[in-house]
């Protein structure tokens, strides 16, 4: 199944596997998302989810520890533990 | 001023507690022989660990440690006014194991002071203590803690200069523990800023290389720390500011300018190349020719070979674009060329747009190499870099001005909207 991910900072939507994370679709594509650790630790890769929300993998424990510390309000995702599920718009946060 | 703040002070020959206003006294240490910090920075006369503790009616906070090695000065001059048993409060502005070198002892000599740090210092925290079982409070902007009679308000500013740095203000005397912020490497037993020697080239060079890469978040802070009424400023290293604090709050903001002022509403796109044979100049000359047809873009065109890389990194740090052209030899990118990149990490290039050619006699390396560090620099590499086996053909000297084209076009907007396929990235 294919989902597509937008990201508004440059305006480009790929059309990906489903499952896949963001990380591994923004870094190729050239998005603005910043990365620290790439393990779900350091909250770097906080990024805004500006459509689609409930198209993402539910956040993990690990996840959901890291947006409560960062003091993320609901429309903002680790882009390195997010994966795609259905279609969805993203941007740097 | 009071006349006792005035009295001349050497810290060099005590080991005394400094008070620099009723309820406040510096615990720090001073380190004269340190010459490089950190690796990174040089210093003519080493630096402070500056320390500070806050006596109110409910007890006694300590506001940062020192680093370990200066631990018997900082627990002499914290014994010489407070016992362990008074302080309640210890705060952290910042994590980095200068001022954390003394925490442990710290939490094992007052271990029913409670432990007040930034929610992103949590993680970092236990990294630096390497036990689990330990009590803090995760603070933010506006936070509070009182010590009855004076209250602790806390001001969340992160990446001055880690993710996890905060500033804390004492609202009833007015001063700001503004942890690495408005400090420097300057060592100066009169400790004061009306009273130490110059220290203003190195206030400018801690901010170059300290605040610089942060300037959003440089910004951000300004606009918590610019409506305080301030009369003193206790940075954790260097000189304490209260001889005309909002001065140096200004000189902050004055600094977050950019180096260069931009010269036009043109976006600017610097191509640097170096090459061996001309074959790489040749792609710069055409990718330079490309980018150049596009209107609202302002092109350079640099010849590493011809300069040092040093006074570049301003002009980077005002341009939109990028582009590097390298040969590869011996499998890597020209030492030039990792020379500029390396200057880079002074200035933030988030989100600015950068791309890599270049000719190749074997392998042809060097482009891949210098795309991944542009992306590790957090530059956008929008269109894959060209790579060129020897002398460029009329054909492939096109694809680099089409490659320019593109770049400019990214750069100014023009490019539509586009789908691709992630098996085609």
């Amino acid at each position: 199944m294919k989902a597509e991910l937008t990201f508004a900072d440059i305006g480009i939507t790929v059309r990906v596997p489903a499952g896949t994370r963001v990380i591994d679709v923004s870094e190729k594509v050239g998005s603005t998302i910043v990365y620290g650790c790439r393990e779900g630790d350091c909250g770097t890769c906080l990024m805004h989810v500006i459509k689609g929300g409930e198209n993402l993998s539910q956040p993990s424990v690990l996840e959901d520890k890291v947006l409560k510390e960062n003091m993320a309000g609901k429309q903002f995702r680790l882009a390195c533990q997010a994966q795609i599920l259905g279609n969805v718009t993203v941007g740097p946060a | 001023m009071t006349a006792q703040a005035q009295r001349p002070i050497n810290v060099a020959q005590t080991r005394d507690a400094v008070p620099i206003s009723s309820r406040v006294h510096w615990i720090g240490a001073l380190d004269p022989t340190l010459r490089t910090f950190d690796i990174i920075l040089k210093t003519a006369n080493g630096t402070t660990y500056n320390a500070y503790l806050v006596r109110g009616q409910d007890g006694v906070a300590v506001i940062d440690t020192v680093k370990e090695k200066f631990s018997d000065e900082f627990f002499q001059r914290l014994e010489s006014v407070a016992n362990y048993d008074d302080i309640r409060v210890i705060v952290l502005n910042h994590l980095e194991p200068d001022h954390t070198g003394a925490l442990p002892e710290l939490m094992r000599r007052a271990p029913h002071a409670r432990l007040y740090i930034s929610h992103k210092a949590q993680r970092m925290l236990k990294g630096l203590l390497k036990q689990e079982s330990f009590d803090f409070t995760p603070v933010t902007t506006n936070d509070t803690v009182s010590l009855g009679d004076c209250t602790l308000r806390f001001l969340n500013t992160p990446y001055l200069h880690w993710p996890d740095t905060q500033c804390t203000y004492l609202e009833e005397e007015a001063i700001l523990f503004s942890g690495d912020a408005f400090g420097c490497h300057f060592c100066d037993p009169r400790l004061f800023n009306d009273l130490v020697g110059d220290f203003r080239f190195s206030f400018e060079y801690y901010y170059a290389h300290i605040m610089r890469p942060f300037r959003e978040h440089v910004l951000a802070a300004l606009e918590l720390i610019e409506p305080l009424h301030l009369k003193i400023i206790a940075p954790t290293h260097g000189p304490i500011l209260r001889d005309q604090p909002a001065r140096y709050v200004a000189r902050f903001r004055e600094l977050t300018e950019p180096r260069l002022k931009k010269e036009s509403t043109d976006k600017t796109l610097l191509v640097f190349y170096l090459s061996s044979y001309g074959n790489t100049a040749k792609m710069a000359e055409a990718v330079y020719a490309g980018a150049s047809e596009i209107e609202g873009v302002r092109v350079s065109l640099y010849d590493l070979e011809g300069g040092a890389v040093e006074p570049f990194v301003d002009l980077i740090e005002d341009a939109e674009g990028i582009a590097l052209g390298t040969p590869t030899i011996n499998g890597d990118a020209t030492k030039a060329m990792w020379d500029l990149l390396s200057s880079l990490v002074v200035i933030n290039l988030q989100g600015k747009v950068g791309a890599v050619f270049g000719s190749y006699g074997w392998s042809g390396e060097a482009v891949g190499m210098l795309e991944d560090r542009l992306r590790g620099l957090k530059v956008r590499v929008p269109v894959p870099g060209i790579r060129v086996k020897l002398i460029p053909t009329e054909e492939e000297l096109e694809a680099c001005r089409q490659f320019g084209r593109q770049l400019a076009e990214i750069m100014t907007d023009k490019q539509k909207p586009k789908v691709i396929d992630f098996e085609d990235l």
